[in-house]
């Protein structure tokens, strides 16, 4: 095997620096950084940030990391590769300038990713969210056929046409960092290093008790029918407010300010709690095929709900 | 004459989408520019493409339209002129065709005399044309899937365009496509040449300053640049291949602009996994080459092509990163293979319950209780017919076929379905006749595939196949127009395939049967089936039109017998005593029909008296048991050759003899004559369905 090099190594970036270095980049380019949303969420779309922002005319520019919980994956730790939870780094760019590739392009270089040294190629990958009413064309950025971004021109979400569009960046960072830190094993990406005594922490040592305890909560600890109760619950709290507020926004004279009060935020995330029940209950082994299609549809019902109130309570006040 | 230069200048377009939008972009700047005049007669047209872009380069472009002339009709000469003075009516028509009124002219027409006036158009140039009627016919261009970009979203196209090239000679054409304007900036190699523009100073230049900018525009060249580093890759390994792989060498064509290929290797430890595992994760997920021994074994190598060209330093960076993705795949598919052993196939049998076929109809479990009994049925009749197989081994494969939907390497590479149940099969020790039977159920998946190697993988192919189709056309699902989103026809295609290549003694018949209980869908389910046996006739085994109908009409039943008949049919008619024999049997037909509207009855042909149709009588007679015998035997060249016999015995016949005699007795023998023979002699095709010259 021939070897990369150690200085390449040394140098390269901790996870966390790897972090610090795309925030410092855009925010340098006028985005607005957030902190990650505190729900649980299956991809940084699914945070408000994106799936509520993208709506309506005004232009926007945020990023944020965005821990994304996809139960199914878990692999109690022992696979190198794959992770219950992972972390993105989203970006949404509203409208996207005209040389975003090429931005994009520089953040990279930002990472200390050397292009001339590598193969770089954008590659056709659509995405689409179902539940969510969103999709988008794009590509996934495939870095010495390592896929460590999704790119995504944004075209509907909550099955509305968006006008502006924008352009969402997803950079895959444990993929990135293992990349760059050359290390076969997500667990060993060095997450901190003192910069004193030069001491090391790793992924592992931050987070894989977590890995392990969620894949055993996942996999074989969670509760079914209290998932499912759970479920229910909040499908109802958010059903029953989003009824709600289909009364007020068709009501003719009801007050901007009842509108603009109107708890839409809190409905979307008791939204995102059905969702992530559903993912837990999906890697429970509990939802049969056949069920599969409905549940998302109820899920569907919610979030598409959400974002329709929103676009309305937007336009209204 | 000038060269007309046009690129398009795009965020990365999807590689499958490339090759048809360089060929459309051609053809509608040619037919644009024939529409307008503009193109001379020794024109040449090139396209060219790229990730980033679509071209084309047209030599031999009109620097304007010629000037035309054209003669317009007006109000009537009465109504124009009113004592040698023109009226408002003269006046408006001369206003309206943009002459004076002194230039109007006298036209005689049939209804009188009539006001007319020669308009002179001036040709326009060029750029003025281009300008006005190119963007139309780009932004027409067809895309499996486009985008809006721009606020208040007025176009879509693939991706967004970024860059617009439009010259004629050393000028810029002065258009916009997508609130771009054209100019003669185009772009280079992302990395290799940057983010400065590439200045084109003419058509004739465009490809060298592109490849200066690192961009080989020219799709033929880099294909072939790609085969030959392939090639070169490979000999740093002694005595290997590379695996040929058309669609691949295509796609990685038009994912690079300046190609280059690296070879990598991986631990010979991976390869205790399936082939078909490893090849389908370094095709589908990775874009690699596979690389064979010489024995045609898969070595511990592969090719990735990339889109750039690295120093040596880069390119061993770019080989360890290829590695180390390569093997983390690898690694997750053996985890997938090593978890799917712990539950054998047999033990997925009951969660296939779980696994929705069709809404409507119900779950793989289903399917496979349905696909048991119809493969039990064809088996029965194979059986009857002394075909060979192992019945045993074909149930266990029919009712295991399924249950790698639940593996978790399918769920991983779902295009591995079938494919890993057999490997599975073959691992858990369910005998080769099972694992090989699993493993083929799918084939063929094109009319180019080869079909299920066994007589047990054939009748599970079928049966699956048939099942889905009668299940689906039972719940009112069957193909319509160009929709097909079960795939149906594809399913039915395969059965023929199947039918045709194989040795299993099935009819159509029985196979729409096997599957079936109401009579209703069985019929529609036959003529579903005989249809694509009139389309594999035709368009897989390229039998004319006219032959596959004469054939199918003398029966459509037996798959294999019809492509026999149509073979032998096919070399017949080339000679002149058939084509004559077939035109006589075409007017036979028609006089049969003739007399059948003016109710004229057919008669015993014993009554004949003209010698001709005695002659004709006596030949058919001595004949028809020959070819009778020969049809038996399936000699069906050795028939028509018979056929072709009664030649001289026809000729003279309709030379000399009426047919539709006044004598009603004579005429109905003449009828009892012509159609016997056309009767006696259709076993093999109706041969009045041949088109004669």
């Amino acid at each position: 095997m021939a070897s990369i090099g150690s200085s390449t190594q040394k140098s390269a970036l901790t996870f966390q620096e790897l972090l610090f270095r795309l925030q410092g980049f855009w925010a340098e380019r006028g985005c607005v950084l957030q902190q990650p949303y505190d729900v649980e969420v299956g991809a940084g779309t699914m945070a408000p940030e994106t799936f509520l922002r993208v709506l309506g005319p005004n232009p926007y520019r945020v990023g944020y990391a965005q821990p994304s919980r996809r139960p199914a994956d878990g692999r109690y730790g022992e696979n190198p590769n794959r992770l219950f939870k992972h972390t993105q780094f989203q970006l949404i760019l509203k409208p996207p300038p005209v040389n975003v590739q090429e931005l994009y392009l520089e953040s990279l270089a930002a990472l200390g990713i050397d292009l001339s040294k590598h193969d770089l190629k954008f590659e056709e990958d659509n995405w689409e969210w179902p539940a969510g009413g969103a999709w988008g064309v794009g590509w996934q950025v495939m870095l010495d056929g390592l896929e460590i971004t999704q790119f995504t021109y944004f075209q509907q979400c909550g099955g509305m046409d968006l006008d502006p569009i924008c352009a969402e960046l997803t950079y895959g960072l444990e993929r990135i960092a293992a990349f760059l830190q050359d290390v076969d094993s997500i667990y060993d990406i060095v997450w901190a290093r003192d910069p004193k005594t030069g001491a090391k922490i790793t992924y592992g040592e931050v987070r894989l008790a977590e890995e392990l305890q969620f894949s055993v909560y996942n996999f074989e600890e969670a509760d079914v029918p209290r998932l499912w109760e759970h479920f229910n619950s909040y499908e109802a709290e958010a059903h029953a407010l989003l009824v709600r507020a289909g009364a007020l926004f068709e009501k003719e004279d009801a007050s901007a300010t009842d509108k603009k009060r109107f708890p839409l935020l809190p409905t979307y995330e008791l939204a995102l709690k059905c969702s992530n029940l559903f993912n837990i209950l999906d890697a429970r082994g509990a939802i049969s095929v056949t069920e599969r299609v409905g549940v998302i549809g109820r899920i569907r019902a919610l979030a598409v709900g959400v974002a329709k109130a929103f676009a309305v309570q937007q336009a209204a006040t | 004459m000038s060269d007309f230069l046009f690129e398009i200048g795009l965020e990365e377009i999807p590689a499958r989408m490339i090759a048809g939008a360089e060929a459309e972009l051609g053809k509608r700047v040619q037919q644009l520019l024939t529409r307008e005049r503009l193109l001379d007669d020794g024109a040449t047209v090139k396209t060219f493409s790229t990730p980033r872009r679509l071209a084309v380069l047209v030599a031999g472009v009109k620097s304007e339209q010629a000037d035309v002339e054209e003669k317009v009709t007006g109000p009537s000469w009465s109504a124009a002129f009113k004592d040698g003075r023109a009226t408002k009516a003269a006046e408006a028509f001369a206003k309206k065709a943009g002459v004076d009124v002194t230039a109007l002219e006298r036209v005689a027409t049939p209804k009188g005399e009539y006001v007319g006036a020669t308009i002179k158009r001036r040709g326009v140039a060029a750029p003025e044309v281009l300008a006005s009627e190119l963007p139309k016919e780009v932004l027409a261009i067809y895309w499996a899937k486009n985008m809006y970009w721009r606020a208040a979203k007025p176009e879509r196209f693939v991706r967004p365009v970024r860059w617009i090239v439009a010259m004629l000679d050393a000028a810029v054409v002065p258009l916009e496509i997508a609130g771009i304007a054209a100019g003669k900036a185009s772009r280079g190699h992302r990395i290799l040449h940057g983010d400065h523009s590439v200045v084109i100073t003419s058509g004739a230049a465009y490809v060298d300053e592109l490849r200066a900018a690192s961009v080989v525009v020219h799709v033929a060249e880099r294909r072939q640049l790609i085969r030959k580093a392939l090639d070169k890759a490979t000999r740093l390994v002694a005595g290997a291949r590379w695996r040929e792989d058309e669609p691949l060498v295509e796609t990685v064509v038009n994912l690079t602009e300046w190609p280059a290929v690296i070879l990598g290797g991986f631990e010979q430890e991976y390869l205790d996994l399936p082939e078909e595992v490893l090849v389908t994760v370094m095709r589908d997920h990775q874009k690699y080459f596979a690389v064979e021994d010489g024995n045609g074994k898969l070595a511990p190598h592969f090719l990735a092509v990339l889109n750039t060209k690295a120093d040596e330093d880069g390119e061993a960076i770019i080989r360890h990163g290829n590695q180390k993705v390569l093997r983390a795949r690898f690694k997750d598919a053996r985890f997938f293979w090593e978890v799917d052993q712990k539950t054998p196939l047999a033990e997925r049998v009951e969660s296939l319950k779980s696994v929705t076929f069709q809404k409507e109809l119900g779950s793989y479990h289903w399917k496979t209780e349905e696909n048991l009994e119809t493969a039990s049925f064809l088996a029965e009749l194979c059986t009857k017919a002394g075909v060979k197989f192992d019945s045993d081994a074909l149930t266990t494969a029919v009712r295991l076929a399924k249950t790698d939907l639940t593996a978790e390497l399918v769920k991983e590479f779902t295009e591995l379905q079938g494919v890993v149940g057999g490997l599975y099969a073959r691992a858990q020790g369910l005998g080769e006749k099972t694992a090989l039977a699993i493993y083929d159920q799918y084939t063929p998946a094109s009319v180019e595939d080869n079909i299920p190697v066994s007589v047990e993988g054939q009748l599970l192919g079928l049966a699956d196949r048939i099942q889905t189709i009668a299940a689906m056309f039972g719940i009112g699902l069957q193909p319509t127009g160009s929709k097909d989103p079960f795939a149906l026809r594809r399913a039915a295609n395969a059965i023929v395939k199947i039918l045709a290549e194989s040795e299993l003694p099935l009819k159509l018949s029985e196979v729409a049967h096997s599957a079936l209980t109401d009579d209703v869908h069985e019929r529609k389910v036959l003529e579903f089936l005989t249809e694509r046996l009139n389309f594999y006739l035709k368009d897989v085994r390229g039998f004319s039109y006219d032959v596959v109908s004469a054939v199918l009409a003398s029966g459509a039943d037996d798959v294999r017998d019809a492509i026999a008949r149509a073979e032998a049919l096919s070399a017949a008619r080339a000679s002149a005593d058939f084509e004559a024999v077939s035109a006589a049997f075409k007017r036979i037909n028609n006089i049969l029909r003739q007399a059948a509207e003016k109710g004229f009855a057919v008669g015993s042909p014993d009554a004949v008296k003209a010698p001709e149709a005695q002659k004709l009588k006596d030949a058919a007679a001595t004949l028809a048991p020959e070819v009778a015998k020969l049809r038996q035997e399936r000699k069906y060249g050795d028939a028509l050759g018979k056929i072709a016999t009664l030649r001289p015995a026809v000729d003279a016949f309709f030379d000399k003899v009426m047919v539709l005699d006044p004598d009603e007795k004579i005429r109905g023998a003449h009828l009892g004559l012509i159609d016997g023979v056309l009767k006696g002699f259709s076993g093999i095709a109706d041969f009045s369905e041949i088109v004669t010259a």
